[in-house]
């Protein structure tokens, strides 16, 4: 069943469109991740012109966030302290990133930097967690559980400590304003939520524990990509509604899926998987920047 | 909990007629009449018509066909000078183009330099009954500008750049490779040097506004009647809608994606919830 776009420009077929939703709320249900990160590239892949891909993207993260969210939410495992100063960073993120993504976009860098920072990104995330979950796995089957601590760093020095209760710590608000405003750049410019930066940074760089800090980036990815949406409606009328439609389809399907999955699976099982997910993606894109394009011209709208 | 499941069911039945609104109504706007020239001294005359004066993008829109019939008039009985030939072109809305190249710097493949064509055509299609090299001469084809690299040439300016043409021909041919850009030689079928029609299909990726369909009749190389239409092309109904509120009120069109977005999401929550325990 083809569907003409109306922002897009473009036919493709609705079920092609609904089966990336599926897998990208699978994603978002299994690891607390909003699937940006796999449906920006994915769409590119279909034909849909990048910025459309980016501004629509942060769309559909919105719905599956949302329904994460709200589960959470019930069970009791969101941080809202933690969550609004993770997203007045956010918002501020977001302002900046949507600046620098028109600037990049006048330049005819986008795709570069775009890639660019998937590779750096993801390829630090996804190696870090690996070595780590791992580790914790080992430990665990021999049954030694050491009960993990936060390192004392020079984040403890920071000023302005407070209290965040359910996660139980008290720290400066200085770094999670930090990864906030790091997450709302990327939300722009990538068009993803910015989950699988968020994640790893809450459980290693704040010690937040891990059952409050899927919530609460959910949480985060909500309002973050719903500000960025609008953003992009605004500044450059990117957002395709009708494609989001398409694709929160799938998504709502995949993320029950995807919930339901997670309950089965251990913690470090999911951790070693979403490693194993991030760092073949960024594999893949970074071929994309060292081997020689099909061609070295590509057309643009001027 | 009975109200709230039909709430949620209320909300996925809006969603579903939401992504299968059936097509709507053609729209019907009258066209401007079409254009005729003629060479001094011939008595041949093209007269044609189109199957269809516009076309409307829905949304279940996956591109079209529009067929150009007509004949050749003449006057007194045909004159042997040459062979006869039918070229039919079609024109999409120029637009402006930047066409970009990739280097190697610091070992990553990065945009270095670009072109920017500022006036070329979004679809392009040449259909002739016959090579075209035969049909046409050179001289002709500069001034009618009918060739594909001639009619990009007779819309945008060139820019002064060492090596445009390397832009211009890397254009043409990625135009090509979409199919954006067609020579359809011998796509047309001329019947006993009288009736003429020729199929052209319209991609199902096409931009809004005018198209033009020109006609020209050559006899042994030389355009000797040319004719030309308009074809009006436009979303409609949903489509049209959309897009109109996305351009001239992109505040209201963002919260109205938001709302949808956190509406289905709130509502994929609750069904499960409501679901899920079985």
């Amino acid at each position: 069943m083809q569907f003409f776009l109306p922002i897009a420009e473009v036919s493709v077929n609705a079920f092609v469109l609904i089966g990336l939703g599926a897998i990208v709320g699978l994603m978002s249900g299994l690891f607390g991740v909003g699937g940006g990160f796999l449906i920006t590239p994915l769409l590119f892949f279909i034909g849909i012109p990048p910025p459309i891909a980016v501004a629509t993207g942060a769309n559909q993260v919105v719905a599956s966030s949302m329904t994460g969210l709200l589960a959470h939410l019930r069970r009791g495992a969101v941080d809202m302290r933690m969550g609004w100063v993770l997203l007045i960073g956010g918002v501020v993120g977001s302002f900046l990133g949507v600046g620098a993504f028109n600037m990049l976009q006048r330049l005819g860098q986008v795709d570069l930097v775009v890639q660019l920072s998937y590779v750096v990104f993801l390829g630090f995330i996804g190696l870090t967690m690996l070595r780590e979950s791992v580790a914790t796995l080992r430990a665990t089957r021999r049954g030694t559980v050491a009960p993990r601590r936060r390192a004392h760093s020079w984040i403890d020095g920071l000023p302005w400590r407070m209290k965040f209760r359910k996660s139980g710590l008290y720290i400066s608000v200085i770094p999670p304003l930090a990864v906030g405003v790091a997450v709302g750049i990327l939300a722009a410019i990538m068009g993803v939520g910015g989950g699988f930066v968020m994640v790893p940074a809450m459980i290693y760089l704040l010690g937040m524990p891990t059952r409050v800090v899927i919530g609460t980036s959910l949480f985060q990815i909500a309002a973050v990509s719903a500000f960025t949406t609008l953003m992009h409606a605004i500044s450059s009328n990117t957002v395709d509604i009708m494609l989001a439609v398409l694709l929160i389809v799938g998504g709502v399907v995949g993320a029950h899926v995807g919930t339901q999955m997670g309950a089965r699976l251990r913690a470090e099982q999911l951790r070693i998987l979403l490693a194993l997910l991030v760092l073949a993606v960024c594999f893949r894109l970074a071929l994309g920047l060292l081997l020689p394009p099909d061609d070295v011209y590509s057309l643009a709208s001027g | 909990m009975a109200r709230a499941r039909l709430f949620v069911l209320a909300f996925a039945a809006a969603l579903l007629l939401l992504a299968a609104l059936p097509p709507a109504l053609r729209s019907q706007t009258g066209a401007p009449p079409p254009v005729r020239t003629q060479a001094e001294g011939s008595t041949e005359r093209v007269v044609a018509g189109l199957s269809q004066d516009a076309v409307s993008i829905t949304a279940d829109f996956t591109g079209s066909e529009i067929l150009i019939y007509g004949a050749v008039k003449r006057d007194s009985a045909p004159t042997d000078e040459g062979p006869l030939g039918v070229i039919v072109t079609m024109q999409g809305p120029p637009q402006s183009v930047k066409v970009r190249r990739k280097e190697r710097r610091f070992g990553i493949w990065m945009n270095t330099s670009s072109l920017v064509i500022s006036a070329a055509p979004d679809f392009y299609v040449v259909a002739t009954s016959g090579p075209l090299d035969d049909m046409l001469l050179p001289s002709e084809d500069l001034q009618h500008r009918i060739s594909i690299p001639l009619a990009l040439r007779a819309l945008g300016e060139q820019v002064q750049v060492a090596n445009a043409t390397d832009y211009t021909s890397a254009f043409l041919r990625l135009r090509e490779q979409q199919g954006r850009y067609r020579l359809d030689e011998g796509s047309v079928r001329l019947i006993e040097d009288t009736l003429f029609r020729a199929d052209i299909a319209l991609p199902a990726a096409l931009i809004e506004g005018q198209y033009k369909v020109s006609i020209f009749l050559t006899r042994d190389g030389h355009v000797i009647s040319t004719y030309s239409a308009p074809v009006k092309v436009a979303k409609v109904g949903l489509e049209r809608w959309l897009y109109r509120l996305a351009i001239e009120r992109p505040f209201w069109y963002g919260l109205m994606s938001l709302a949808i977005a956190v509406g289905a999401g709130w509502a994929a929550s609750a069904a499960f919830r409501l679901f899920g325990r079985k």
